[in-house]
C-alpha cells in the first residue's frame, strides 16, 4: 500500500468515524462557505439586479442627430449595436407644434411599446394609445382643455414651408385613451404614434431624438456610446443623472457586500480555528502517541492539515449549494427576480473554503507539534 | 558492545533528582524488568531510553550511538527505527481499526503493508478482530494490538510500560507468553512493572528507588522457566500455581488494593 493511500485512509477514518465531533467543524466551515458563496453571488448579480431597478427611473441613453436630421432607420441601426438582452426599450420621439381647439400644444409621436419600456414610471389614467387614431394626453393639457378619457379631439398641424400656398392646415381626429401623469414636463404634451404623426405632418421617417433604456453598467454604456458615435450617423449620449446615480449606488452596495463578506470570512476563520484548537486539545494523547511511535512534526502537520482541508472541501461543496439557495432567496425577496447561477462560483467557493480552513488551522496545528510524546508514557 | 548503556545518568528537575547517577547495561536479546515504587524514576528512565527525553548529565548509548546529545528530530528517527513501545493504557487510535493501528506504525517507519500487519495480528491471536475498532475490543485484545504495533517494524528494543497493569490474569499470561516468544526470537525487552510476577519472568530485574539503582536481581531459573513454558505438559503445574495466584489477586483487588504504577 502506498503511503498516500494510508494517509487518505487515516484522514477519512478520522472524519467519518468521529462524525459527531467533526460535524461541528463541518457545520462551521459549511455555514461560512454558504454565506461566502451567497454574498459573492449577490455581489456579482447586484449590477444586473440594480440595473433592472434603475431602469424604472427612465432612459439612460439618448440618441440625437449627429448632422442636420435624425432618421428612424439610423436610430434602429445604432440601437442594433447594443445587445438585445441588454436593451430594455427604445423610444424614438418626434415633437411638433400642433393646435388643439386653436391653442398651440406640443405633440409627441412615439412608439408606445418603446415609451412604456423606457419610462415605466409613467402613470396612465386610462389606457396607453396603441394604434391609429388614438392619443394619450398629458395631465396639464387635459386639465387646461378639460379633456377626459374617451373624448374625441381635433388636432391641427400647419406645415412651415417657404411656399405659403402649401401651408394649408392638416387636420386629424383622435380618441383620448388615457391621461398621462409623470410629475414632469411630459404632462404638457399629447402623445400619438409615429405613423399618426407622419400622417399629420406628411413627413415620415424623421425623429428628433430617441430614448433608450439599457441594462448595463456605466462603463459598458460608455463603450456602447463610443461605438455608436464612431459610426457618425447618430450622436449617443448618456443620461448622467441616471448612470452616475446608478454607479454610485452600485459601488456603495458592492462595497457593503464585500465588507460583510470579509467579516464573514474572518468569523469563519475564528470559528474554524476555535474548533480545530478544540480538536487538537481533544487529541493530544493521539498526537503524543503518533510522535512516540515515530511521527515527525511534518507528518503531524500533514495529517491535521489534510483533515482540515478535507473539511474545507466538504464544507465548500455543501456551502456552494446552500449559498446559491441563500442568494436566490435574497434575490427573490429583495429584488423580486431570480439569480443567475454562476458555475465558476462553485470551484471558487470550494477553493476559498479550503484556503480559509487551512489558514485558520495553522495555529492549532502548530500547537499539535508541540505535544510532548512522553505524555503518553506518563499516562496523562 | 552492549545494545544499551547508561553511564552515570542524572535527570534533575530543580532540586529533585529523578535519576541520580544511574549506570546500566542491557545486552542484545536480554529481557530486563525495571521495578520500583511510584516516583522512583522508572518513567523518567523509560522516557530517556525511549528517546522521549534527554538526561541532564551522563551518557546514554543505544547501539553505540550517544542519544543524550541528539536533536529532537534525530531522536524521533531513532525512536521510529529502533524502538517499539507498549503502554499500560494501550493508546490505540480510537477511530482506526486494529489492523490500521498496526499499519500506522509502518506508515511512519517505512511503507504500510496490510498483509504484514494482518500477520502481526495473527501472531498475537487477533486475526479475526483485525477490522474491529478499539472500542469493540477487550483490554487484553487492545494490549495485543499494541504489541503487534510495537513489533511490526522489528525494533531493536521493545519498551513496555506496565504492559499488564490493566489486564486480568488470563490476558497477563498471554502477554507474558508473547514476550517470551519475542525474547526467544532475539528481541531485547525492557519491561517496567509493579507486578513481581511479571518482573520475575525476566532474566534480570533492576530496582530503582528515589532515582537510584538500588538492586539488581539475576533470575537464575530463567532458562528453566523459559523452556518449561515452551512445554505445555510441564507447564501445567505453573498454570495451576498461577491460577491460585489469580484467585489471590482477585481477592486482593476486591479489597480495594489496586495496582498502581
Amino acid at each position: 500500500m502506498k503511503k498516500r493511500k494510508m494517509f487518505l485512509r487515516m484522514i477519512f477514518a478520522s472524519l467519518m468515524r468521529r462524525r459527531s465531533r467533526m460535524i461541528v467543524a463541518l457545520l462551521s466551515v459549511a455555514i461560512g462557505a454558504t454565506i461566502l458563496s451567497g454574498l459573492v453571488s449577490i455581489y456579482y448579480d447586484v449590477p444586473r439586479q440594480m440595473g433592472a431597478q434603475f431602469r424604472n427611473y427612465g432612459a439612460n441613453m439618448i440618441f440625437t442627430a449627429s448632422g442636420d436630421e435624425l432618421e428612424l432607420a439610423a436610430v434602429n441601426n445604432a440601437a442594433a449595436l447594443i445587445p438585445d438582452e441588454e436593451k430594455v426599450g427604445v423610444a424614438p420621439y418626434r415633437y411638433e407644434n400642433v393646435r388643439v381647439r386653436d391653442i398651440p400644444v406640443v405633440a409627441a409621436g412615439t412608439d408606445p411599446e418603446g415609451a412604456k419600456a423606457t419610462s415605466p414610471y409613467w402613470s396612465v389614467d386610462g389606457n396607453w394609445f396603441t394604434g391609429a387614431g388614438e392619443m394619450m394626453v398629458g395631465a396639464n393639457v387635459a386639465e387646461s382643455f378639460r379633456i377626459k378619457t374617451g373624448d374625441m379631439l381635433e388636432v391641427t398641424y400647419t406645415p412651415m414651408t417657404d411656399d405659403s400656398a402649401a401651408d394649408a392646415d392638416n387636420v386629424s381626429y383622435f380618441t383620448v385613451t388615457g391621461i398621462l401623469q409623470t410629475g414632469g414636463s411630459e404632462e404638457n404634451y399629447i402623445y400619438m404614434t409615429l405613423d399618426d404623426m407622419s400622417a399629420l405632418t406628411y413627413e415620415s421617417d424623421r425623429v428628433d431624438l430617441a430614448e433608450l433604456s439599457i441594462s448595463a453598467g456605466a462603463e459598458e454604456l460608455s463603450g456602447y456610446a463610443d461605438k455608436i458615435n464612431a459610426a457618425d450617423d447618430v450622436h449617443a449620449s448618456l443620461v448622467k443623472r441616471v448612470t452616475a446615480s446608478e454607479a454610485t449606488v452600485l459601488t456603495k452596495l458592492q462595497a457593503l457586500v464585500l465588507l460583510v463578506t470579509i467579516v464573514v470570512l474572518a468569523l469563519t476563520m475564528i470559528c474554524v480555528a476555535t474548533t480545530m484548537t478544540a480538536v487538537v486539545a481533544e487529541r493530544r494523547k493521539e498526537i503524543g502517541l503518533r510522535k512516540a511511535i515515530g511521527a515527525s512534526d511534518r507528518s503531524i502537520i500533514r495529517e491535521f492539515m489534510g483533515e482540515g482541508m478535507l473539511l474545507g472541501l466538504f464544507g465548500g461543496i455543501v456551502g456552494s449549494v446552500l449559498g446559491f439557495v441563500f442568494a436566490e432567496q435574497v434575490s427573490v425577496n429583495v429584488f423580486g427576480s431570480s439569480l443567475i447561477f454562476r458555475p465558476l462560483l462553485v470551484p471558487i467557493t470550494v477553493i476559498a473554503s479550503i484556503a480559509v480552513t487551512g489558514i485558520s488551522s495553522l495555529m492549532p496545528i502548530k500547537s499539535a507539534t508541540e505535544v510532548d510524546p512522553a505524555l503518553v508514557l506518563k499516562g496523562e | 558492545m552492549s545494545l544499551l548503556e547508561l553511564k552515570n545518568v542524572y535527570k534533575i528537575y530543580g532540586d529533585l533528582h529523578a535519576l541520580d547517577d544511574v549506570s546500566l547495561k542491557v545486552e542484545k536479546g536480554e529481557w530486563v524488568s525495571i521495578m520500583g515504587p511510584s516516583g522512583s524514576g522508572k518513567s523518567t528512565m523509560m522516557n530517556i531510553i525511549g528517546c522521549m527525553d534527554k538526561p541532564s548529565l551522563g551518557q546514554v548509548l543505544l547501539d553505540g550511538m550517544d542519544i543524550s546529545k541528539e536533536s529532537d528530530k534525530s531522536l524521533t528517527n531513532i525512536r521510529r527505527d529502533k524502538i517499539g513501545l507498549i503502554f499500560q493504557q494501550f493508546h490505540l487510535v480510537n477511530y482506526l481499526t486494529a489492523v490500521e493501528n498496526v499499519m500506522v506504525s509502518q506508515y511512519y517507519h517505512s511503507m504500510p503493508d496490510e498483509k504484514e500487519a494482518l500477520e502481526a495480528l495473527e501472531r498475537v491471536g487477533l486475526a479475526d478482530r483485525a477490522k474491529h475498532l478499539p472500542s469493540q475490543l477487550s483490554g487484553g485484545e487492545q494490549q495485543r494490538v499494541c504489541i503487534a504495533r510495537a513489533l511490526i517494524n522489528h525494533p531493536e528494543i521493545i519498551l513496555a510500560d506496565e504492559p499488564t497493569g490493566n489486564l486480568d490474569e488470563a490476558n497477563e499470561n498471554i502477554v507474558i507468553e508473547l514476550f517470551r516468544q519475542l525474547h526467544n526470537e532475539g528481541t531485547t525487552l525492557i519491561v517496567v512493572t509493579h507486578d513481581p510476577e511479571v518482573a520475575e519472568v525476566a532474566q534480570r530485574t533492576i530496582v530503582l528507588d528515589h532515582g537510584k539503582l538500588v538492586r539488581e536481581d539475576i533470575n537464575e531459573n530463567f532458562e528453566a522457566q523459559n523452556s518449561s513454558a515452551a512445554k505445555p505438559a510441564e507447564n501445567k503445574k505453573t498454570e495451576e500455581k498461577k491460577a491460585e495466584k489469580t484467585e489471590e489477586k482477585k481477592a486482593s483487588k476486591s479489597t480495594g488494593k489496586k495496582k498502581k504504577k
